[in-house]
């Protein structure tokens, strides 16, 4: 039973390491399949909390989520078995294929593969991103999604003020948003309830 | 040996420490410690090290980080930059998430549960975006419209793994594409 946890663990981190060309954010929706629906090791609410605050913190995105995954379901030997499984098929590549360098970067076969690709990570990026504002639309309800959405596209897009800083402010005030929610409505119809 | 050690150490703990946004943010903070600060690559030597680390699959940061430690001390170099740029932030993830985990039920979490949704559908967004644009860049808008209508005919109405649909794209740019750009 341990060992098949660990075997999908490996499966998957291998899959997700060796098959996201463009680095770390590329192999997101990748990540969220293996680990949600596949082998279901967190729920979507809690893949979207993780990307988050590993979005918050310095360092390569997906060999943290990789690691916390590993823990999640295996504890800290988890979290090195997933991360190596993640890493080393390519780390070990770009340094066994230090001879073979300049023909891999002239070649033109590489250059279409990379290529085709974008276009598939493309749909796969915008399909999570409509899935995440689904969730937010239910989760928060139509006006504060709607508004919250406008709030962080204006500060990520327009002020180019960085990700780590826009999570970290709406992290903070999520910690009041239900209590204000609340207040408002109780004070809603206490007031209706006076006149 | 133990101040190369420690310096391989160093340098990427620090350019992965102040990247934010994810491997690609820190490249430009390697570099400064790569080629600027220890001298350990010129800076052609380092613009050859991320073109193949662009040409191969998977995360930036280690690969770099993988190759340039091993150029620098072997596979034990390879191993302490690689651990550098992980381990750290890897570590901090971890334990913020399972402070959030024990407070689970409380609504201050749910809230930031909540709040930290539509950031992320935004974040998303954005990224779509820039990989259309990187696509349609590379091989134009009606080969990017094709085979991303057929992407998201696959990933909706079949079952198909999502790692098959990328050995297909790979196959389809290898055998078609490269013929074309």
């Amino acid at each position: 039973m341990g060992w098949k946890d660990y075997n999908g663990l490996v499966i998957g981190m291998v899959r997700t390491g060796i098959l996201g060309y463009g680095g770390g954010p590329s192999v997101i929706p990748l990540i969220r399949y293996e680990a949600v629906t596949r082998y279901k090791w967190v729920s979507d609410e809690e893949f979207g909390e993780i990307l988050a605050i590993a979005n918050a913190l310095p360092g390569p995105i997906a060999t943290k989520m990789a690691a916390y995954l590993g823990y999640k379901t295996k504890g800290v030997l988890g979290a090195i078995v997933s991360v190596l499984a993640h890493i080393l098929p390519t780390s070990i590549a770009i340094i066994v294929l230090l001879g073979s360098m300049y023909a891999l970067r002239e070649s033109k076969v590489v250059a279409g593969m990379v290529a085709a690709v974008r276009a598939v990570i493309f749909v796969m990026l915008g399909m999570m991103a409509y899935e995440f504002a689904m969730k937010a639309w239910k989760g928060l309800g139509k006006v504060f999604a709607a508004l919250f959405g406008v709030i962080a596209f204006v500060s990520l897009q327009l002020l180019n003020i960085h990700p780590g800083i826009v999570i970290a402010v709406f992290l903070g005030y999520g910690v009041f948003h239900l209590d204000l929610v609340q207040r408002f409505k109780s004070k809603g119809n206490s007031d209706k309830g006076v006149s | 040996m133990l101040q190369t050690w420690w310096e391989l150490f160093w340098g990427f703990f620090v350019a992965n420490i102040l990247g934010y946004g994810g491997g690609p943010a820190s490249i430009p903070l390697m570099q400064e410690e790569i080629v600027n600060h220890y001298h350990w690559m010129t800076t052609e030597q380092f613009g050859d090290v991320l073109a193949i680390g662009n040409a191969l699959p998977g995360p930036i940061a280690t690969k770099i980080a993988a190759f340039v430690g091993y150029h620098v001390a072997g596979w034990f170099g390879a191993f302490i930059a690689t651990f550098a740029t992980i381990v750290p932030s890897a570590t901090a993830l971890i334990l913020l998430l399972r402070l959030l985990n024990k407070h689970r039920t409380s609504p201050k979490v749910k809230g930031m549960t909540l709040l930290v949704q539509p950031v992320i559908a935004v974040l998303m967004i954005l990224l779509t975006w820039e990989f259309g644009q990187l696509s349609t860049d590379s091989i134009g808008i009606w080969q990017t419209l094709v085979i991303a209508g057929i992407s998201l005919w696959v990933m909706t109405k079949t079952k198909l793994h999502p790692a098959i649909l990328i050995v297909i794209a790979f196959a389809y740019g290898a055998l078609v594409l490269s013929h074309t750009m």
